[in-house]
């Protein structure tokens, strides 16, 4: 024993000893496990005879699905198959994402109106909807739906709009008229943004009346006006006697109406409470001095307190967004061919099980990410920019 | 006479008493738009009820319900088994009502005004339930077991109140011997688990579901915010993994992949699987409201507990986490609640919980097309279930807020 030696920590006790003890024992026991639940995997994969690869995705898939936005025949292979579902669980995420945010921002300021009745009705919407499980409202609204009539003695409102077994009709606009119109009817909207920004902008800050702008927004909308009517050669759904259908117009089927529905009555709920929180947490302080420099309330929640809430609101709002993505996969439960469910399908057809999880990981974990990065960029545009 | 303050100030603002029509006023006409907005959800509202009402007691047949409360919250457990499940019930009642008492323990009344009337509904709607009148005594029993637990929790509790730190410790044991009531097996008829269903198997689904994940989500919650790289990169790859996945993916890959990468020959039990991917996606959740409450902790309190000598094992589960669970307890809750309602998904594979086993009577032939009362009345038990737990959180995020404000 040297005199050094006692000074020594023995090793026990020495903390950078178990760091790195700590770390290789994690090292150890996760490649032990992934080579123990490996090595059973390729023993089970052998004994079923599937091996490991892709190649059953070329193909033909043989069953067929009832919505698919691009041409599908079930002579096609797994691959195009998958691509349909692909496409239809991004058509629901992208309407139900839209949807969700104006009923989620309506139902969260409706807590905050001086009507009674408006903020009571809020209140008990989420409380409702928040306390039951998704499940079972897609189930409950499904069972809503498929109890609408058959096609010859369907529900129609001002002969327009069809509510069906087979569906829901409405009218669209069609032709290359439409998509012209369509394209007016954008920039209109962009071009009346610009123009009620820069009207606030000089009423807040030159302390103009706003008059010559507030007249080319009432232009603009009636040039919306006018293309929204007879523009964009809307077509009306009609009933063929002879055929027992309906056609033209733009069909949803009950599928995909149910889907909707639901993820936007459910998601909206929590974007509701999201708003109210990031409002309330402005404080009002913010209202008092805002409204003593003489801004309306309209003008308050504007210009002062929502930027600011938006701040609270965004990040939350992203993880909302995240759910309403992943909770599109319960179409399986109304048959709705999303991603989930056809990779399902070829599951139950193929039994290659680990390839179809790694496509379904593959999928999901992307559009989250894309999700998340587009979030991500809108928040770093409301951030608090501290000197 | 300037000294004494003026007892005017120190009075509180005078109430103001609206009559009803000041009131309607103020709150539902005060200007156009909310007249107009007012009349619109009227009537909207109006034509609802009225249908809604019509519906419910012309077209609408609720025979399907008393004709199924057995399947609803037992699923399909052999009947002359019943038993077990009610001395369960029962002792689950005597536990809850002591647990109560004794947390009520320093309040003056343990029957509120509030409390009180909850029971006495409960008491009639146990008397009005369409069921053999056996069970309705046994219901009421349930409810005299509660009070007198209640009753024994609180003269306990004042005058021993160490006894408290037992009270997890047999919730724990009464799990075990739920399982046990439930499963058969020493000595009891074994009752396999294709039968257990409803309601009952929701909650043993959560419960177990939760418990497991809880010392899971903390691991990984620490793993994520430790210095050491290995360890902090498995856990973040692992929670976002999971976090990214839908659930149903994940109970997916519970049924289907976990066989593969077992040996050959195992097959874990249906429900044991299904509690393996439920544990796996709710644990990254946790782990995640965990980590929100580890953020919260100022660091001086690490910084203070190594001073005086305590070593990092020592620091964290002394010091830290302590705080950082009852910080984040509202999350965990939260976690819970929404754990509770994802069981639903259970019955896309297969499981008869119970908006599975809902859904196999609606396709009895019997009653076919009984959607809506069907999915009404499990609504609504979901929802008073989810409704109670949150009411619970904000009671005890009350209680357990010791910071001095």
């Amino acid at each position: 024993m040297t005199t050094n030696g006692d000074q020594k920590i023995p090793l026990w006790r020495d903390d950078r000893f178990w760091r790195i003890a700590l770390q290789i024992l994690v090292i150890v026991i996760v490649v032990s496990v992934f080579a123990l639940l490996g090595g059973n995997l390729t023993r089970n994969l052998r004994q079923t005879g599937n091996n490991f690869g892709f190649d059953f995705l070329k193909t033909s898939a043989g069953f067929n699905i009832l919505d698919s936005l691009i041409p599908y025949t079930p002579t096609d292979p797994y691959s195009r198959v998958l691509f349909a579902g692909l496409l239809n669980s991004l058509r629901v995420m992208f309407f139900g994402i839209i949807l969700t945010t104006l009923l989620g921002i309506a139902v969260g300021v409706a807590r905050f109106s001086d009507n009674w009745l408006l903020r009571q009705l809020s209140l008990i919407y989420v409380e409702i909807v928040r306390n039951t499980p998704l499940l079972l409202q897609l189930v409950f609204w499904y069972g809503i739906f498929v109890q609408f009539p058959l096609i010859k003695e369907s529900l129609n409102i001002f002969n327009s709009i069809y509510l069906s077994k087979q569906g829901i009709f409405l009218p669209w606009p069609s032709g290359i008229q439409g998509i012209i119109g369509l394209g007016i009817l954008v920039i209109c909207a962009i071009a009346a943004f610009i123009v009620s920004k820069r009207r606030t902008k000089v009423m807040v800050e030159r302390g103009e009346s706003g008059q010559p702008q507030l007249i080319t927004l009432g232009i603009i909308g009636i040039i919306a006006l006018l293309t929204l009517t007879v523009g964009l050669n809307w077509q009306r759904p009609m009933f063929n006697p002879t055929t027992n259908t309906i056609e033209g117009g733009l069909r949803l089927t009950i599928e995909f109406t149910t889907l909707l529905v639901s993820l936007v009555v459910y998601t909206a709920a929590y974007i509701a409470e999201i708003v109210r929180a990031g409002i309330q947490s402005v404080p009002k302080g913010q209202w008092e001095a805002a409204r003593s420099l003489g801004l309306k309330s309209g003008l308050v929640m504007q210009l002062v307190v929502f930027p600011q809430a938006l701040r609270v609101i965004i990040p939350p709002l992203n993880s909302q967004y995240l759910n309403l993505a992943k909770n599109s996969s319960l179409a399986v439960a109304v048959a709705y061919a999303d991603v989930y469910n056809v990779a399902n399908t070829t599951f139950n057809q193929t039994g290659r099980a680990i390839e179809v999880m790694l496509i379904i990981m593959a999928t999901y974990l992307t559009i989250n990410l894309f999700i998340s990065l587009g979030m991500n960029q809108l928040n770093r545009s409301v951030q608090l920019r501290e000197r | 006479m300037t000294s004494v303050p003026s007892t005017s100030s120190q009075q509180p603002p005078q109430i103001v008493v609206l009559s009803a029509k000041e009131w309607l006023q103020k709150n539902l006409f005060n200007t156009w738009y909310n007249t107009l907005i007012t009349l619109g959800i009227s009537t909207l509202l109006f034509f609802m009820l009225t249908r809604f009402i019509s519906w419910a007691f012309t077209l609408a047949k609720w025979s399907v319900i008393p004709a199924n409360l057995p399947l609803f919250f037992v699923g399909r457990f052999p009947s002359d088994q019943y038993w077990r499940l009610w001395i369960m019930l029962g002792i689950i009642s005597i536990l809850s009502g002591i647990t109560w008492g004794f947390l009520a323990r320093n309040s003056r009344l343990l029957f509120s005004k509030n409390t009180l009337v909850t029971l006495g509904f409960v008491g009639i709607l146990a008397v009005i339930t369409p069921v053999p009148i056996i069970f309705r005594f046994l219901l009421i029993g349930m409810l005299l077991l509660l009070l007198a637990g209640a009753w024994g929790g609180k003269t306990i509790g004042n005058t021993q109140p160490k006894l408290g730190k037992w009270l997890p410790f047999s919730w724990f044991l009464l799990l075990i011997v739920c399982i046990w009531f439930i499963g058969g097996g020493l000595g009891l008829k074994v009752v396999q688990t294709n039968l257990w269903g409803g309601l009952m198997l929701t909650l043993l689904m959560s419960i177990v579901s939760i418990l497991l994940s809880f010392p899971i989500g903390i691991l990984l919650a620490l793993g994520r915010q430790s210095g050491l790289p290995i360890i902090r990169i498995l856990s973040t790859i692992y929670i976002e993994i999971i976090r990214g996945l839908p659930l149903i993916t994940i109970l997916f890959m519970g049924q289907v992949l976990l066989p593969l990468f077992l040996p050959e020959g195992t097959r874990p039990d249906r429900i044991l699987r299904a509690i393996i991917g439920l544990t796996m996606f709710s644990s990254a959740y946790l782990a995640e409201n965990i980590r929100g409450g580890l953020q919260a902790i100022p660091r001086g309190q690490t910084e203070a507990a190594k001073a005086l000598g305590l070593n990092t094992p020592l620091v964290v589960s002394l010091i830290i986490l302590p705080q950082a669970l009852k910080v984040s307890i509202p999350s965990i809750v939260g976690q819970f609640i929404s754990l509770f309602q994802d069981t639903t998904l259970l019955s896309i594979v297969g499981l008869v919980e119970l908006l599975g086993m809902s859904r196999s009577i609606l396709a009895n032939p019997k009653f076919l097309g009984r959607y809506l009362e069907v999915y009404l009345f499990i609504g609504i038990l979901y929802w008073i279930f989810c409704y109670a737990m949150s009411v619970a959180s904000q009671k005890l995020e009350k209680q357990l807020n010791t910071e001095h404000k």
